[in-house]
């Protein structure tokens, strides 16, 4: 937390507290699974947004729906970062704990470093609820938190207090505390209350009670940090005003990026959108949000499991909509033969990982990268599939499009790989006008493509367009090209069933080919100074966090190259010749090294992987002491 | 594009004949299999549907039937084992303008893809299964299938297959269907007659066709195709009809009184107005359920054939583009600048020393 100037400001009361600017801050509320940690959180965001900050966030929840109360493994988080000026992560450490009970106190505590400050609520620091987590005695008490700044503040009594004129049971008005304490961390801050204070009467429009009850906890906290003494001092952080380019901007996370990404990509090629899906975490929440834009003719089909999600996209592919599939890695699993069978049938279709920690059922609410093998190889026989990774959350947007476009000009399924700390992370994203977005039109095969030796006119399916090798999108209820594909080898041209060696042989090869061919934009090379020896060379989500490490280096005078592969398959034309420019390539991966064995492979390029799989992000600390260990060595 | 509009496939303008749905692939299914049958039967009943040849689509799964959408000269899909239905469904829910056909078998469709077949049955998607079932694996060169008898001789049961069998009239019925028939591949009338009632079901409509493989289980079905036998075998179901068969209908199916069951009786003149009239038409399965359940799994005695169950209710592609138009209705055609832009935007303004500025 930088302090860059202190001043004094009068509260409304009169009462002068002291006002601090900050250039950036990270909170972390941390509580039960079942405190609305998650909600406080996004209503945090939402106002940050709003107020004009750059931002990132990282919700931390467990897979259980509701695990035992007041225990480590229930315990449930979200940290958010924001700033006046741009910014990458969701932070290596928060400025602010914010802890619900014993338990958020203990999980978290580790990550909180010494001078920041914790606010407690008291009222669950029982003598039960801390021997739940271990501790003998009261960590408020034995001066184990010395080296912070504490505040003790009895939460659910004091929002109890303030909804002593509801008609609520004291439990029930216990609900609201996460609402004190957003009250509260939005008077220490700064922020915009309207936003919330609507959001709440439209969430609980059935329940104006409810509704009241949650708005007057909120202002009540926020009363509480004007009025109280413990807290003195109240923190500004100014709008990132220099940090985005002109435009609209709204906050966004990565699976509504990503949703919108496919809505507009089925607009701009005006083909309907169809989406088999199984729910699976953390991808259901496509899902669920294309499920309500049936106004936008998007066909959305919760199948009997994964297999039949993507089936169905497929049959729906054949019949000439843009066809979608949402799952993460064990869904991959099951869906591979049908991803082979799209391979054979060469038609578009997109396979959406939202990869999480594996493997088999892993880690289904933490991040992971390890699917990008999966991806590029879990298939039977020679199947290449092209692969897109977005970088941030609103990148999903952009490469849900770019994937598409590859999707429908090429006739394949294209994976897009996202992850779990993009899909639930959010940032502010310019919103794009619509004409800005590429054109994606395709055209259906309307009559035969083929003259015969005896001059007849036919219809081949599996002649192919010389530029792109893709072959014709001959849809159902086309006269005159009644057509039959399948899985089986099939002549080139024809299509016909052939199980000729020849054939076979350059079947697999023009499918490589295919494949290969694809246009991908050369990779750009972030290296101001110009002499860089060495390259951090990252995919997908570690984007953020590779960017501030190289960032920090940089500041601290050091030079160093950077860059972010977009496209995993096929690589961009260029990385050969990028890798050997620099003596070291580092690539850090939250997997084992994927990326790493794939450039090792094609380009014999001594990559040196880096490597976590902890299912959180890196930290960008963590990196820049990394990657300055290995120039210390060059 | 296709048309968004709830009419089913369009009409074709000119008559078609068999002729018209043979495509130019060599079959290849063994000399003798019951394939062939279907296949003609198949082939000479397309033209009555008056349908656009286009607008018909045949997805298959894997195993020999399953090659029978190579030789329609409509669209076709040969996919992948087992998932026939779903994909039929992506393709069903997406193009209601098309007549789409599954063509599939007792491995296919009850083993590798029984989980398809089930929910396609209750989701009443516009699809016409057809199940081949000749209780045995072909393709793979004799193996028990989910409908052999128990204690089946086969390579991999050298001393017989320990497995229960599916009656797959009995599943179908279990799992929702709204139209479930049985026929016999060597009965063209009788196959042509069920097929026109399942194509002119709306919903799922899945026929079980009993199909001899002369290789592998030669005979399976004997006991319904010799005549003497099948006077004992076979029960004819017809809707509004009296359930009687055997030598001049000496036999009837009556309900027992005590047990609720089924059970076969010769007919007297006591007992002839127990004898049950078959209603293919009633909400309640139970009755088609029963009826399912009269055959025996080994000799096939008291085997009924014919439309078991054809009732109406809502169907899966009609419900989802009912959601569609209701959504247009609601919301206004979707607006894509709105959806993305959203509710909760600020605006950076262009120019140096720029602001931003909340846009509510």
């Amino acid at each position: 937390m930088t302090v860059e100037e202190d001043g004094r400001a009068a509260g409304p009361g009169g009462t002068a507290k002291e006002v601090r600017r900050l250039d950036r801050v990270v909170i972390r509320f941390a509580g039960d699974s079942g405190d609305g940690m998650q909600l406080t959180g996004d209503r945090f965001t939402s106002e940050t947004a709003s107020f004009g900050n750059d931002l990132s966030t990282l919700p931390n929840f467990p897979a259980e729906i509701r695990a035992p109360a007041g225990t480590l493994p229930g315990v449930s988080s979200f940290q958010l970062h924001f700033a006046d000026h741009d910014i990458l992560t969701p932070g290596d450490a928060p400025d602010v704990l914010v802890a619900m009970n014993p338990a958020a106190l203990k999980a978290n505590i580790a990550d909180v470093p010494r001078g920041a400050e914790i606010i407690f609520n008291t009222d669950e620091f029982t003598k039960r609820a801390m021997a739940k987590v271990g501790y003998d005695v009261s960590p408020l008490e034995d001066g184990s938190l010395e080296a912070y700044r504490v505040h003790p503040v009895p939460l659910t009594t004091l929002t109890v207090e303030a909804l002593k004129g509801f008609d609520l049971s004291r439990k029930d008005a216990g609900r609201s505390k996460n609402m004190f304490a957003l009250g509260l961390l939005s008077w220490m801050y700064h922020r915009p209350t309207e936003s919330t204070e609507s959001f709440l009467r439209k969430k609980f429009a059935k329940k104006p009670e409810i509704a009241e009850a949650n708005v007057t906890a909120f202002r009540a906290g926020w009363n509480f940090g004007e009025t109280t003494e413990d807290f003195a001092i109240s923190y500004e952080v100014a709008p990132a005003t220099s940090a985005f380019p002109a435009g609209r901007y709204r906050n966004i996370s990565g699976n509504l990026a990503l949703s919108y990404g496919l809505v507009a990509a089925a607009e701009r090629a005006e083909l309907p959108l169809y989406l088999g899906s199984y729910p699976i975490t953390p991808a259901s929440d496509i899902l669920h949000e294309l499920s309500k834009h049936k106004n936008f003719g998007v066909r959305t089909f919760q199948a009997e499991d994964e297999i039949a999600g993507i089936g169905a996209a497929l049959g729906a592919a054949f019949g000439g909509a843009l066809a979608v599939t949402t799952t993460s890695g064990p869904g991959v699993a099951l869906k591979s033969e049908t991803i082979g069978l799209a391979v054979s049938l060469e038609l578009p279709l997109l396979i959406v990982d939202i990869q999480r920690g594996g493997p088999s059922t892993g880690l289904p609410t933490k991040t992971e990268q390890a699917d990008l093998l999966q991806a590029m190889y879990g298939r039977n026989g020679e199947a290449p599939v092209p692969v897109v990774a977005p970088r941030t959350p609103a990148d999903c947007f952009d490469a849900a499009v770019e994937a598409a476009r590859i999707a429908i000009t090429y006739r394949t399924p294209v994976f897009l790989l996202s992850d779990g700390y993009l899909a639930n992370g959010s940032e502010p994203w310019r919103v794009p006008e619509v004409d800005e977005l590429p054109d994606l039109r395709t055209r259906f095969a309307t009559g035969p493509n083929h003259t015969l030796a005896d001059g007849t006119e036919v219809f081949w399916p599996y002649k192919r367009a010389p530029e792109t090798l893709a072959r014709p999108w001959a849809v159902p209820g086309t006269p005159g090209l009644e057509h039959r594909i399948g899985g089986i080898e099939k002549q080139n041209g024809t299509g016909n069933i052939s199980y000729d060696p020849a054939n076979h042989d350059f079947m697999v090869r023009i499918r490589q080919a295919r494949i290969d061919g694809i246009a991908v934009p050369d990779l750009d090379v972030d290296d101001p100074a110009g002499d860089a020896r060495v390259l951090v060379l990252g995919w997908g989500s570690t984007y953020g966090p590779v960017t501030a490490a190289v960032r920090r280096l940089r500041a601290a005078g050091r030079s160093v190259a950077q860059a972010h592969l977009r496209h995993l398959n096929p690589f961009p034309k260029n990385l050969g010749e990028v890798l050997k420019r620099y003596d070291k390539v580092i690539v850090p991966e939250m997997n084992l090294g994927q990326l790493a064995t794939l450039l090792r492979a094609k380009y014999l390029v001594d990559a040196h992987s880096y490597n976590q799989v902890n299912g959180m992000p890196f930290k960008a600390e963590q990196l820049a002491d990394t990657i300055r260990e290995i120039l210390d060595a060059q | 594009m296709p048309s968004e509009d709830l009419s089913p496939a369009p009409r074709g303008t000119l008559p078609l004949t068999a002729k018209d749905f043979k495509s130019d692939q060599e079959v290849r299914w063994c000399p003798g299999c019951g394939d062939y049958a279907i296949l003609a039967a198949v082939q000479g009943f397309m033209p009555e549907l008056g349908l656009a040849k286009e607008n018909i689509v045949f997805v298959s799964g894997i195993g020999c039937s399953s090659r029978f959408p190579y030789y329609m000269n409509t669209y076709g899909m040969h996919s992948i084992h087992g998932r026939a239905p779903a994909i039929a469904t992506g393709l069903a829910t997406s193009r209601q303008d098309l007549s789409v056909w599954v063509v599939t078998g007792d491995g296919d469709a009850l083993s590798i893809g029984g989980n398809h077949l089930i929910h396609a049955l209750r989701r009443n998607v516009n699809l016409k299964i057809l199940l081949f079932n000749n209780r045995i694996y072909g393709l793979t060169k004799g193996q028990y299938s989910p409908t052999s008898e128990v204690g089946k001789i086969t390579k991999s049961t050298p001393m017989g297959s320990l497995d229960a069998p599916f009656n797959p009239v009995s599943l179908a019925i279990g799992a929702e269907a709204s139209f479930v028939a049985r026929t016999v591949d060597s009965d063209r009338k009788h196959l042509t007659d069920v097929l026109r009632q399942a194509a002119e079901h709306p919903g799922t409509a899945l026929v079980e066709i009993y199909q001899n493989c002369n290789i592998f289980n030669d005979g399976a079905f004997e006991a319904l195709k010799d005549k003497e036998q099948a006077q004992e075998a076979v029960i004819r179901l017809e809707h509004g009809h009296p359930i009687r068969f055997g030598a001049d209908g000496e036999k009837g199916v009556v309900r027992n009184p005590v047990t609720g069951d089924l059970e076969v009786v010769a007919v007297t003149e006591e007992n002839l107005s127990r004898v049950l009239v078959h209603d293919a038409h009633t909400a309640s399965p139970t009755t088609a359920f029963a009826l399912s359940r009269l055959a025996d799994p080994d000799t096939l005695h008291h085997t009924p054939i014919g439309v078991f169950r054809s009732t109406e209710r809502p169907v899966y592609d009609t419900l989802m583009a009912d959601q569609l138009e209701t959504a247009v209705e609601k919301q206004g055609e979707g607006d894509l600048a709105a959806l993305l832009t959203g509710n909760d935007t600020w605006t950076v303004e262009r120019r140096e020393g720029r602001e931003r500025r909340a846009d509510r």
